[in-house]
């Protein structure tokens, strides 16, 4: 392995740099810059109509979004920098500090709700936190680290070995539970669902998770542990009509805007829906209206393009590698991406039910951006040192 | 190590995952491509809001060119919804100041400057169906001073304004008000609105009833409208469409003014005469037709209402009121939508039945006091005996019972109770062929068919209610279970669908199941007094453009012959003429300067009224004049009115007075209405820029 090569140590660090970046994945890097680029767009253009009107600076949204891309790009490189395989030094830290951020968004004073969900810590200056989002790393690392430690090649996961990383990842489903965030708890249950499959571990793991998740899923809506807002979203989700003004009234505007785009769109910042501002949140968990409407089947379907391959690409690396760390941390990293894409394209149009999460690599939001990032860089970890 | 079991799943995770994106793409090619128009239609509704601003609605006139319904500018009081939203109280206390200045009640101003949308289905009532960027008028009936306090007072009534709006107004120049003949006009309702084909707008005053519904599309106008496209938050962003109001045409009618208000007055005069004389007097109707082409040259209906009150915001009491039993149902009219027993005056087409099954009309026939048909007897009125009279005296005096004996004996002709396959049935067949059971087709909405109670409708009828009948007891009300009621109910139980010999003799003089309205009869009057042809009643005489082009002239139209011939018309012009000279009329008619020809009716209602008294008999008067030549038909019922001569000749005689311009016992040619020529038909100049100073203008 190239890592272990004692030639590395002697080089430059922009040696160090260069070497680290010719050993990218260019497809996925090219399909991840794209979704930035595009997104970059897509924010702009939600915003910039809607605060020119009420006599603010166009570009507010369009700088921090720019900010929060270098933010997260400096952040992924900096996960690219490191040796996966050194992370798992940090992973007690990383889910500690996670586990920390999801009980103060619980706590009075400190986290502030958003749609429903207590998910966010905000911070003076106008700065908000999603630690949801770093939890997903967390867990992701971490059971990584649980599921592939200290074994033998070929031995796969011991049901204790199971038992363990459900343990630490309870913690903070429960807490994301709490907020309630759904969505998100949806997205780390498929993670942690594909990677228990991936790492080896008994058959009867998996199956029985898939049914708990179910039954879950449904007993929750039935007992009445799913909050009042949670429910409407549901309903609305059915019967649009039912809620005019609220949820049903976002599903049917979300679907109108990508119905009008046509198959070539409206023209960049030409959507009248868009610069109508009829789709509330649309620079967030909206943004694939914009795109719908503006860029039409052509521009929205490049942005599901994009995502494909990123999805390929990674699947690639996680099959290459040799490495069942490696391996697990791409098929939950992938897991998450995957099933948040769908979550969240899906819910514009009016495919599932609606849910809190943002689109990745192209939503406004430096939570979620920094952890895509992050994600995207962990990744390209696995390639660079799997070759 | 990558167990088997490794990389089996990882292929599943990413079958999974490449059929979630497909299925992504797959509907995303559902939404733009396959179904994108359905979506652009509605982005484009959600997106566009028109501002309707009303096209003056055109004139309707009478037949000289005077206004009858016409718009006039109204000071009307608006509000603006997108400036009172933003005061601090969203406007409660600039609409509370306005509701003691306007003396209206705060709730129906609060609930009236309300979109329709804000509000829940069911609490609608009174909403404003506009947008919320235009002024919503809250009365188009301002007085000045008011107008003045809202416009000095800018700063405390912000949000309120004072303008001029079109509002329909009734400048009755010769005391007329024909609202049964109007109509009136209304708010565009929800249902119209979402009926593409009727190409109404939002805010638009349409027609609902009369002509000003019939001819809706002539006298509406093209509105003018602004589209603008709005945010989520209703600021307007742009303005896609702008277009000015055309104002709408102008109808001109056969009314003549002058003549509806003196058939109004009649009208009037007769209800209360008779019930002076002790009648109810419920309602009644009038009509003039010009027998020559079927034009309505007045036409009125009682109890009647005031159509101002739709401009000034129809109460939910007025609303109830207009079609209320206890105020005598004002928004019915009478002449075209009542229909009633017609009584003696079915005699003049009696005369034509019998003729045509061999009667000798210039023959001798007994008039007894009774007639014992079956184990019933008919009497006369009044049961006088007249002993042997020929016809034409016949009809003067109306007896009853030469029509009794004529049409048992026709009845036992067609089989009597097992009727013959080749049936003659002279007397159903000739009222069929005088309309009897058919609409006019007259030019106003709703028009009642009447009924001919022949043998199918008599088949018709026993199936329907077979079940009553034979369940009698047990179905009727209580008060209804009299041995005679039983025992009729028994009887049309048994053979309720056969013609008995009492419903063809009853038949005969107009009485039973026969129901006829007012102005079908006045049709056949005519046709008797033109010599045969029956018009289809018009009132509606041309369009024309505010430039006073004719775009559309409505010429007479044929609704066909009645079955007389030329001796039948004879015949009954000589025994009409006979009924004011000599006959029921004749009191009423002495020394009439205009000889009248015309036949007296009164038919006896079965049932009740409300108070449990009996119904009085329902007054008639058919007649056309003059008798020479006939020019004008006139009809006149009073429901409830008693004698046909009494209430309804009276009224009638004040019609022809009018109409001829009769002082004394001479006619004044300077006070007749029409020339000694007839109406004109010619189509007058309209000008209602001067309406409200104009005169009275006769002929």
């Amino acid at each position: 392995m190239t890592s272990i090569n004692p030639s590395i140590r002697v080089r430059t660090r922009s040696d160090l740099i260069r070497r680290n970046l010719a050993g990218f994945d260019k497809w996925l890097t090219f399909a991840v810059a794209a979704l930035l680029l595009v997104g970059t767009l897509l924010v702009w253009a939600a915003t910039r109509s809607w605060f020119s009107s009420q006599g603010l600076d166009p570009q507010y949204y369009l700088k921090r979004h720019v900010l929060n891309i270098v933010i997260g790009l400096l952040l992924a490189y900096g996960t690219t920098m490191i040796d996966y395989r050194l992370l798992r030094a940090y992973t007690p830290i990383v889910w500690g500090v996670g586990v920390l951020g999801l009980i103060a968004v619980l706590i009075p004073g400190l986290g502030s709700t958003v749609n429903g969900a207590r998910a966010w810590i905000s911070f003076p200056g106008g700065f908000q936190v999603q630690p949801a989002e770093l939890a997903k790393i967390s867990i992701i690392v971490g059971i990584a680290m649980l599921l592939a430690e200290k074994r033998d090649v070929d031995a796969n996961p011991t049901d204790r070995d199971v038992v363990k990383a459900l343990a630490l990842s309870a913690i903070p489903v429960l807490l994301i539970l709490l907020q309630p965030d759904l969505g998100t708890v949806a997205i780390i249950s498929a993670a942690i669902l594909a990677m228990i499959a991936v790492s080896g571990a008994p058959s009867r793991w998996v199956i029985g998770l898939l049914l708990v998740a179910l039954l879950g899923g449904f007993a929750a809506v039935k007992v009445g542990a799913v909050s009042d807002y949670q429910v409407k979203r549901l309903q609305a989700f059915v019967d649009p009509s039912a809620d005019p003004q609220q949820s049903g009234y976002q599903l049917r505007q979300s679907r109108i805007t990508i119905g009008s785009g046509g198959f070539v769109g409206r023209g960049l910042f030409k959507g009248p829906q868009t610069n109508g501002r009829f789709v509330p949140e649309q620079q967030t968990d909206f943004i694939f209206t914009v795109a719908g409407e503006e860029l039409g089947f052509l521009g929205a379907g490049f942005i599901l393009i994009c995502f494909l391959i990123i999805f390929l690409r990674a699947l690639t690396i996680a099959r290459r590698t040799n490495d069942l760390f490696g391996r697990l941390v791409c098929v939950g990293v992938i897991a998450w991406f995957a099933f948040q894409t769908f979550e969240n394209v899906g819910m514009c149009m009016g495919l599932v039910p609606m849910t809190g999460v943002p689109l990745p690599f192209i939503s406004y939001g430096g939570s979620s951006m920094f952890a895509n990032l992050v994600g995207f860089g962990l990744l390209q970890n696995v390639h660079v040192r799997s070759r | 190590m990558s167990s088997q079991r490794s990389r089996l799943n990882l292929l599943i995770v990413q079958t999974l995952v490449v059929s979630l994106m497909f299925a992504l793409i797959g509907r995303l090619f559902y939404l733009q491509v396959a179904n994108t128009s359905v979506y652009q239609d509605a982005a484009l509704s959600i997106q566009s809001r028109d501002i309707v601003s009303p096209a003056l609605r055109g004139a309707i006139t009478d037949s000289q060119g005077i206004p009858m319904a016409m718009d006039r500018p109204g000071l009307a009081i608006t509000v603006d919804r997108s400036v009172i939203d933003k005061q601090a109280d969203k406007g409660v206390a600039v609409l509370t100041r306005l509701s003691n200045l306007l003396k209206l009640p705060y709730p129906d101003l609060w609930q009236g400057t309300r979109l329709c949308g804000e509000l829940e289905i069911g609490k609608r009532s009174g909403c404003w169906n506009g947008t919320r960027f235009q002024a919503i008028p809250i009365t188009k009936q301002a007085t000045q001073a008011q107008a003045l306090v809202i416009l000095e007072n800018s700063d405390v009534y912000a949000g309120i304004n004072a303008e001029t709006l079109p509002v329909r107004s009734y400048p009755m120049i010769a005391g007329e008000l024909p609202v049964h003949v109007l109509g009136y006009v209304g708010g565009v309702s929800e249902a119209d609105l979402n009926d593409p084909s009727k190409g109404f707008y939002r805010n638009e005053n349409v027609g609902k009833s009369g002509l000003e519904y019939v001819y809706d599309d002539y006298l509406r106008g093209k509105p003018g409208i602004k589209t603008v496209i709005v945010d989520r938050k209703e600021s307007v962003t742009q303005t896609s469409q702008n277009s000015q109001s055309t104002p709408g045409n102008n109808l001109v009618t056969n009314i003549s003014a002058p003549l509806q208000a003196a058939v109004e007055k009649a009208l009037d005069k007769a209800v209360h005469t008779s019930r002076s004389m002790g009648y109810h007097a419920d309602s009644g109707a009038a009509i003039v037709l010009n027998v020559k082409n079927g034009a309505v040259l007045a036409m009125a209906s009682w109890p009647t209402y005031d159509p101002n009150m739709f401009q000034k915001g129809l109460t939910v009491k007025q609303a109830k009121d207009l079609f209320s039993e206890s105020t005598g149902v004002p928004a019915l009219s009478r002449a075209i939508q009542g229909t009633y027993a017609p009584a003696s005056t079915f005699k003049a087409l009696s005369v034509v039945a019998a003729s045509a099954a061999g009667y000798n009309l210039n023959g001798k026939y007994n008039c007894p006091s009774k007639v014992q048909i079956g184990n019933r007897e008919f009497k006369n009125f009044e049961a006088k005996n007249e002993g042997t009279i020929n016809l034409e005296q016949a009809i003067a005096v109306s007896c009853d019972t030469i029509w009794y004996q004529i049409a048992y004996d026709q009845w036992v002709r067609d089989g009597g109770l097992s009727p013959k396959s080749n049936l003659k049935d002279y007397f159903f067949l000739n009222a069929k062929n005088f309309g009897v059971g058919k609409k006019t087709g007259i030019d106003l909405p709703d028009e009642a068919t009447g009924r001919l109670p022949d043998r199918d409708w008599k088949k018709n009828y026993w199936k329907a209610n077979k079940d009553f009948f034979c369940n009698y007891q047990k179905r009727a009300k209580a008060k209804d279970l009299t041995p005679y009621l039983i025992a009729i109910a028994h009887e049309n139980c048994l053979d309720g669908y056969i013609v008995r010999a009492g419903d063809a003799v009853n038949f005969s003089i107009g009485q039973g199941d026969t129901l006829l309205s007012p102005l079908q009869l006045a049709t056949m009057y005519a046709a008797v007094g033109n010599g045969g042809t029956l018009y289809k009643p018009q009132i509606a005489r041309a369009v024309v453009t505010p430039a006073g082009k004719v775009i559309k002239e409505f010429k007479p139209e044929v609704n066909g012959k009645i079955p007389a011939t030329a001796s039948d018309l004879e015949f009954l012009h000589r025994a009409l003429r006979a009924v004011a000279t000599r006959g029921t009329g004749a009191g009423l008619f002495a020394n009439f300067p205009v000889p009248v020809s015309g036949k007296t009716g009164t038919g006896q209602v079965l049932g009740r009224n409300s108070n449990g008294s009996a119904k009085d008999d329902t007054s008639w008067f058919a007649s056309y004049a003059p008798s020479n030549n006939p020019q004008y038909a006139v009809v006149m019922m009073v429901s409830q009115g008693g004698f046909g001569a009494a209430a309804s000749g009276g009224g009638v005689k004040d019609i022809y007075t009018a109409l001829f311009g009769v002082k004394g016992n001479k006619v004044d040619p300077a006070s007749a209405i029409f020339p000694a020529s007839g109406p004109s038909s010619a189509i007058p100049v309209i000008d209602t820029k001067g309406a409200a100073a104009m005169k009275v203008v006769k002929k």
